[in-house]
């Protein structure tokens, strides 16, 4: 067990790790960031998505060592400094991205990632981009429209705007 | 203009706040201070005595503060059955104990067999390791065709076979005879409703406590139905009364059936936690929750379809296999009989319909209630069937369909499988899927896809099923050990704002949003004025939770009923107030009037009144403002729709690509538009998921070989379409006071006929004649069928 340090949502922060401890069990267990979620061991599902100096990291992948002296963001630090939800979050609630909330922060993370590389992905871009992220609730239909909200690609009738 | 507030407003949901900042708490969230983790050591053969369980070594590891085997929970009871089905000759099916850790013989991999409790979890993995266990295996059990052999291994040894029932249902022999016998026409159709896992992304935790200073131990679980889970663990297996045992479901993490059951990990934890001293926590992982969450479907039928020389439908048979698993879930034999024979009729009026199931044990994960729970699989054979029977006939599927639809003038419709239609118009939900889909102007898009070297094709699939489960007195009739009505309290605080208290379950379906729309409408308030509590024993009135598309249709219902009351008791106060007569009092926009008068009062000051009761009727009524009400429904409700998919099948290579998917449903009554077409949406994928990639696969030594998201084919944002989903054709339930039918499990149901109808169109108009292939419809599956 050793301490670690890094900056997480802004803050740092330090904690135990053991060398195996893996940074979504950091968050969660160690600083109480429970929301980032863990919904497979194969990295396959998305939940623990969260950026690591700016990338997309699945945090079930990494351990919490070599996340020390990194910028850490989680879900708990993505609403605006006011409290308010950012624009992507909106456009979850707007657009009923979401249905039980688990796989949501992975899913928002990795929409942010999307959206800061390609900021205004085509329909297909943002489903290649979210092959990642399993939601079981929404059948992805809601996601992908929050994503194109998001990216200010909808109209306010919900249908999409014509590409010029 | 839509509305902004009440039935049929679609509000944006105010749980998502917590859940889009991180705030949500799900019972992984949960710690307690002095908490404990387990780790359950799981078999890893099929079948197998259990000779020793060697754990001295591991006991005497870092951390470890326990490690509990069978014998630790001989005073406990086994995991119980909530249905017992009976048979064709009138005997109660086989019912075997199913222990909360392996007593003797393990029956499937990922049966438990030992817990480790320790200061962390990693070291409860630590120990688990070292523990011996020396199992002589025995043969597995996994191929159903094969099970009820002469001389086949039993997975129960005692019973004689592996037969849990043989039941039959709907028309006798001899109509059933007379019915094939005038055919004209026969169509057979054999195929298999592959084996699913729900796979909620949130794998099942519980968190058992116990407080020594009151006696009462409190679980933590990821439930759909916490008070069930109550009353089958507290009364059942560990012999707790209600009183001293609360259990609390928190935000769950979706459900789909995997979470209505109750599981022996939830018992283990809640025993102990007493045992220990110290709060115990386990959390699944993704692989062990392929081998200990419940799984879907795994039916084996064959089908016979008659019709007469006008291609009128005129008979029913099928006879089906269905596998129960190693144990019985908490209502895996009903699955099967009652919620899938009764939905054999379909949308037509066959006259003569006769179900046959033999149920079967194996050495496989028990199987239960998955998305749909029996009716997908009778609608996947009728679908497919009348798709098959049009296909030979040389008729359209559509006109087919339309022909021997009950129409809407039949209703009520009593079928022959016993339950009676209230409402429905088919014709209409047919036209305005084939409108929406543009099945018009399929041919050329066809012609489109064949210029491009790819074969396109169109499904049509119309469903029906019985939701809003049940009539407590039908179903305890057919074997039930539950109730199944739902309950809700109102209390109108001093100030005016409610709080419901139901007895239903959210866990992704969004009542904390639609619920107090039903209130608001009927008070005539803002929705922001009422709040929803649910998931907790400790707060909420006797509930059965939330499965079967039954939250509105019957936990709604109780709502309103409970609504109704406190309405009627605030015109009193609000009459007393006003010097007027009960009957003179209007309750409009949250205001009391009365009739004919300029008189009137706020809904604010009738509730203060009721708790300040300074000018009050005391002799005649009681104080406060609070009532509970149970809703038993009358009838199943029926929901009904047409869903037509198209696809593009590669020639080379066999892929199905999934172009547009139509959902035209009749839900009765909607309340929140935006939520239903999400739980349209997410039904419609996972029946896409079961009819093109998912598969639960075991080998022939019983071994799970989908134990992973590597290996178990979840449907990704890249594999599914945008949905065309409409919900405008209405004709309201006849029973129950909000006119609604239920809208969650509807595209899980309809979906997966509509698909493979699609691509076995495409293959036909690529002039492949393949009759049927059984889900999922993988590229090597089709390409096989195409060049088999």
């Amino acid at each position: 067990m050793s301490e670690i340090e890094m900056k997480v949502n802004g803050k740092s922060v330090k904690g135990d790790a053991e060398g195996r401890t893996l940074l979504s069990s950091f968050l969660r267990e160690e600083l109480r960031l429970t929301g980032t979620h863990v919904g497979c061991d194969t990295s396959q599902c998305g939940a623990c998505v969260v950026h690591v100096d700016g990338v997309a990291v699945k945090s079930c992948t990494m351990l919490a060592a070599d996340a020390a002296g990194a910028d850490v963001t989680t879900i708990e630090g993505m609403a605006n400094a006011d409290g308010s939800l950012s624009v992507i979050q909106a456009a979850f609630q707007e657009h009923h991205g979401l249905q039980c909330g688990f796989c949501t922060p992975g899913m928002v993370m990795s929409a942010a990632a999307l959206l800061k590389e390609n900021p205004k992905p085509s329909e297909a871009e943002i489903r290649h981009y979210l092959e990642g992220n399993i939601c079981r609730c929404t059948g992805y239909h809601n996601i992908v429209k929050s994503v194109l909200a998001a990216s200010g690609q909808l109209d306010e009738s919900g249908g999409a705007i014509a590409a010029e | 203009m839509p509305k902004d507030n009440g039935i049929g407003a679609a509000p944006k949901r105010r749980e998502d706040l917590r859940f889009l900042t991180g705030k949500g708490r799900y019972t992984d969230d949960i710690n307690i201070a002095g908490q404990a983790h387990a780790f359950f050591l799981r078999s890893d053969v099929a079948h197998g005595t259990i000779n020793s369980i060697d754990t001295a070594a591991a006991a005497g590891m870092d951390g470890v503060v326990s490690i509990l085997t069978a014998a630790d929970f001989e005073a406990a009871g086994g995991i119980p059955c909530g249905w017992c089905v009976t048979d064709r000759h009138g005997q109660p099916m086989k019912e075997p104990k199913h222990p909360i850790l392996a007593e003797g013989k393990v029956r499937h991999v990922g049966d438990p067999i030992a817990m480790i409790i320790a200061d962390t979890l990693e070291q409860a993995r630590d120990a688990a390791e070292a523990i011996n266990v020396d199992i002589t295996e025995l043969p597995a059990v996994v191929d159903m065709s094969t099970a009820l052999d002469a001389g086949a291994t039993k997975v129960h040894d005692e019973f004689d076979d592996n037969l849990c029932y043989d039941w039959t249902f709907g028309s006798d022999d001899a109509a059933v005879e007379e019915a094939f016998s005038k055919a004209a026409h026969i169509t057979t159709l054999e195929l298999v409703n592959n084996r699913l896992v729900a796979n909620p992304m949130e794998p099942r935790v519980a968190v058992g406590d116990y407080t020594s200073h009151n006696d009462e131990s409190t679980l933590y679980t990821t439930s759909q139905n916490p008070h069930v889970i109550r009353l089958l663990m507290g009364a059942f297996v560990l012999g707790i009364p209600e009183h001293k045992l609360r259990v609390v479901a928190p935000d769950v993490g979706g459900g789909f059936g995997a979470k209505i059951y109750h599981y022996a990990e939830e018992a283990a934890c809640t025993l102990a936690a007493k045992l220990c001293g110290r709060p115990v926590k386990w959390t699944s992982s993704r692989s062990e929750a392929f081998m200990s969450d419940a799984h879907g479907r795994d039916h084996i039928t064959k089908m016979e379809l008659a019709l007469d020389a006008d291609n009128n439908f005129i008979g029913i048979r099928t006879d089906t296999l269905a596998n129960m698993g190693a144990y019985l879930s908490t209502f895996a034999p009903s699955i099967p009989t009652y919620l899938h024979g009764t939905l054999m009729a379909g949308n037509y009026k066959t006259p003569v319909v006769q179900v046959n199931v033999k149920s079967i044990f194996t050495t496989t994960v028990p199987v239960d209630a998955y998305r749909g729970a029996g009716r997908p699989e009778a609608t996947f054979q009728l679908e497919r069937i009348v798709d098959m029977a049009a296909r030979e006939l040389g008729v359209s599927p559509i006109d087919l369909r339309n022909q021997n639809f009950i129409s809407k003038d039949m209703f009520p419709y009593a079928t022959p499988v016993a339950v009676e239609y209230d409402t429905g118009d088919y014709h209409a939900t047919l036209a305005k899927g084939a409108d929406l889909a543009d099945v018009a102007g399929f041919d050329a898009r066809a012609a489109a896809s064949a210029a491009n070297g790819k074969l396109r094709g169109l499904g049509v699939a119309h469903f029906i099923e019985a939701c809003g489960i049940a009539p407590s007195a039908l179903v305890g009739q057919l074997g039930a050990r539950a109730g199944l009505y739902e309950s809700a309290t109102v209390r109108v605080n001093a100030t005016g704002g409610l709080v419901v208290m139901t007895g239903s379950h959210s866990h992704g379906q969004g009542h904390e949003t639609t619920f107090p729309q039903v209130v608001a409408e009927m008070i005539g308030i803002d929705e922001s004025m009422v709040e929803i509590v649910h998931g907790d024993t400790a707060n909420t009135p006797m509930g059965m939770g939330t499965y079967g598309s039954r939250s509105l249709a019957v936990g709604g219902s109780a709502i309103v009923r409970a609504t109704e009351k406190i309405i009627n008791k605030a015109k009193k106060i609000a009459a007393h107030l006003m010097e007027a007569a009960e009957g003179d009092i209007e309750l409009k926009d949250g205001t009391f009037s009365v009739a004919g008068t300029d008189k009137s009062i706020a809904w604010g000051d009738v509730a203060l009144t009721a708790y300040v009761p300074h000018n009050y009727p005391l002799e005649d009524l009681e104080p406060g403002l609070e009532e509970t009400a149970f809703y038993d429904p009358a009838n199943f409700t029926y929901p009904a729709g047409a869903y037509i998919c198209e696809v593009e099948v590669d020639p080379d290579t066999g892929k199905v690509d999934v172009l547009n998917f139509t959902a035209a449903d009749d839900f009765g009554n909607v309340v929140n538009p935006m939520i239903v077409a999400g739980q349209v949406h997410g039904g419609i994928v996972q029946g896409i998921g079961q009819a093109l990639l998912e598969n639960c696969s075991y080998d022939e030594n019983g071994q799970l070989l989908s134990a992973s998201f590597m290996d178990y084919t979840m449907p990704r944002a890249d594999d599914i379409p945008f949905m065309t989903v409409d919900h405008s054709c209405v004709t309201p339930c006849t029973h129950n006071p909000l006119g609604v039918k239920g809208c969650g499990e509807a595209g899980a149901i309809g979906s997966p006929p509509a698909v493979v109808n699609a691509v076995l169109d495409a293959l036909h108009r690529g002039g492949h004649n393949v009759p049927h292939i059984d889900m999922p419809l993988t590229p090597s599956r089709v390409w096989s069928a195409m060049n088999g």
